[in-house]
């Protein structure tokens, strides 16, 4: 924003500006910005994860225009959009993979952030936010997926919402409230229909503050040093580019997804019915939720696999405060890169062994991961803090290079 | 005289006697009433609301069904809709019931005797929703699976019940609930 005071600039922005400085506001935020100069492609996600949201309320508010949520019309409602709304298949596709991107990208952004020590102060807060939006995009995903009113869809809303049902005393009376009734029917498909419209604008409002207070002390960057101001460069057109660039790598593989295999990542049962009676053979949530999944599972009692699972989420909003190490990069880390790399593939295990049933050696495999997960977090993390002897660090980013 | 602060305790104020002590602390006083009474008002305004969520009174007029289980074999099993929820009922075997009798009540995770869960031994009738998350158990048709003790199993996590629908193995922390129902006559059961 320019300060309160400045003179009138000439022109029709100028007069606009003086009185509501959303010019002079855009100016600074998106063009001026000063911008480590050494920024990888690693610092693509952000950006990125903005776009997909935007594409997400796109395609979502046109869908909504044709979509029915009512139990008896909400299948074949959707069915209608695949085959007479013109272009329905099309949005739809883009909504349905678009969510799959989503959560790659943000995913993949988080892994940068875990890495790159970014949740490290003075930036606790950003992370914390971010770790916000992902709760909250977890949620806006799942009721979405009901909204089809498949076989899935109505499974995987019974067993989320009976998560609750752990929660001693009250939890039955949680999940009567959460459904409007005795079982996921009518009205539990209406209000997730109302909140499912609702969270993305949300989300925009909470990335607006993920935005403020990324703003607020620059982006970090791969050595994780503090950049000077010589070290920065303006956004436009470094950044710009850079960013139009990794958008369009994304748009092709996406169009590939959404065009070549746009049910690669979803599941046949869902082309059924909702049906209350049959609960199909093998329900598994999404992809992307999978490695939650497993952790739920890990643990032969509810409560305790429910407690287990949202305390994974908690342990990354507290991670500014288990990994106390002063160095944030991991490229100066010896010790701490290498356990980076034992967590992404921990996390990915995870996930495999969510998709499989819980039995035998999935289950014994899905329990050794979530055992690696919480002591990552909870041990592996706070003793590095202590004991781990950084590599010499460049004395700036300039001397980095 | 010492000088207060507008900060000093309430009961220094009080002794102080001093006008601005005094006025503060009743600023204080009121700002945190209006306050509390504030937060008060927009609680009880959010239970409209909130409430709204629940059962509705159509949801809630809880119907009840006559179900004719005649046709109904020794060792089969019928499924009915209640209330939006699958209801078992089946019809069991002499071995069956003698299984569900047998049992030790130290080996169960939720002891309960089978004479507490049936009115006639020869049927047991379940609410046929999994206690863990909400499926659907496998085992009232005879060609689904029925676990390793007899009685029904969840394709979801792998919980097993036994003749009684007591919880055996697995993730479900209580057996499957009974419904409230009659025997309306020998071949005709009222649920609900």
């Amino acid at each position: 924003m320019s300060a309160p005071n400045a003179p009138q600039k000439p022109g029709l922005i100028g007069w606009l500006d003086y009185r509501l400085p959303i010019f002079g506001f855009m100016n600074k935020e998106l063009r001026q910005y000063p911008t480590p100069k050494n920024l990888s492609y690693a610092w693509n996600f952000g950006s990125l994860a903005g776009i997909i949201l935007l594409i997400m309320i796109l395609s979502g508010l046109f869908l909504a225009m044709n979509y029915t949520p009512s139990t008896d019309k909400a299948f074949d409602s959707v069915e209608r959009i695949m085959r007479d709304v013109n272009f329905g298949w099309l949005l739809r596709y883009i909504h349905a993979n678009g969510a799959s991107a989503f959560f790659v990208v943000v995913y993949l952004h988080m892994a940068r952030g875990l890495y790159y020590g970014s949740y490290k102060s003075p930036r606790e807060l950003l992370w914390i936010i971010g770790v916000a939006i992902l709760l909250l995009m977890m949620a806006t995903a799942f009721m979405g997926y009901v909204l089809p009113w498949g076989q899935m869809s109505y499974w995987g809303a019974t067993v989320i919402t009976n998560l609750f049902s752990a929660i001693p005393v009250v939890g039955d009376d949680i999940v009567t409230w959460l459904w409007g009734g005795f079982s996921v029917d009518n009205p539990t498909l209406n209000r997730f229909f109302v909140l499912h419209y609702l969270l993305p604008f949300v989300i925009l409002g909470v990335a607006f503050l993920h935005m403020i207070a990324l703003h607020t002390h620059g982006s970090n960057n791969p050595t994780g040093l503090d950049a000077k101001k010589e070290d920065k460069i303006p956004f436009h057109p470094y950044y710009t580019i850079k960013d139009l660039f990794g958008l369009g790598v994304f748009l092709v593989l996406f169009a590939l997804f959404v065009f070549y295999v746009p049910n690669y990542l979803g599941h046949p049962d869902n082309y059924t019915p909702a049906n209350p009676l049959v609960t199909p053979a093998h329900i598994v949530p999404e992809w992307y939720f999978l490695p939650f999944y497993a952790i739920l599972r890990a643990v032969p009692d509810k409560l305790g696999g429910v407690m287990l699972m949202f305390g994974s989420i908690a342990l990354l909003a507290a991670l500014p405060w288990l990994d106390r190490h002063p160095v944030r990069s991991g490229r100066y880390r010896p010790l701490f890169k290498k356990f980076f790399w034992l967590f992404v593939v921990n996390a990915l295990a995870l996930g495999w062994a969510g998709g499989k049933p819980a039995e035998g050696h999935y289950l014994l495999i899905g329990r050794l991961c979530t055992a690696y997960y919480f002591i990552h977090m909870l041990v592996v993390l706070p003793l590095l803090s202590k004991f781990e002897k950084p590599s010499p660090l460049p004395t700036s980013i300039a001397a980095a290079s | 005289m010492t000088t207060k602060t507008p900060n000093s305790s309430n009961s220094d104020a009080a002794l102080a006697g001093g006008h601005e002590a005094t006025t503060a602390s009743r600023r204080d006083f009121l700002t945190m009433a209006a306050g509390g009474m504030c937060a008060l008002g927009a609680g009880v305004a959010l239970v409209p609301f909130v409430d709204s969520m629940n059962p509705a009174a159509d949801t809630l007029a809880a119907a009840s069904i006559e179900v004719d289980i005649s046709k109904v074999q020794p060792g089969q099993g019928m499924t009915v809709s209640w209330r939006g929820k699958p209801v078992f009922i089946r019809r069991r075997t002499p071995e069956e019931i003698a299984e569900a009798e047998k049992a030790s009540l130290a080996d169960l995770k939720d002891p309960q005797a089978d004479k507490d869960r049936v009115q006639k031994p020869e049927w047991l009738v379940l609410i046929g929703i999994c206690t863990h998350l909400g499926c659907v158990p496998l085992g009232t048709k005879a060609t689904e699976t029925r676990g390793e003790y007899q009685g029904w199993f969840c394709p979801c996590h792998g919980s097993a019940y036994d003749t009684s629908g007591r919880i055996r193995q697995g993730p479900a922390p209580t057996n499957l609930e009974v419904p409230p129902y009659n025997f309306v006559s020998d071949t005709v059961i009222k649920i609900g």
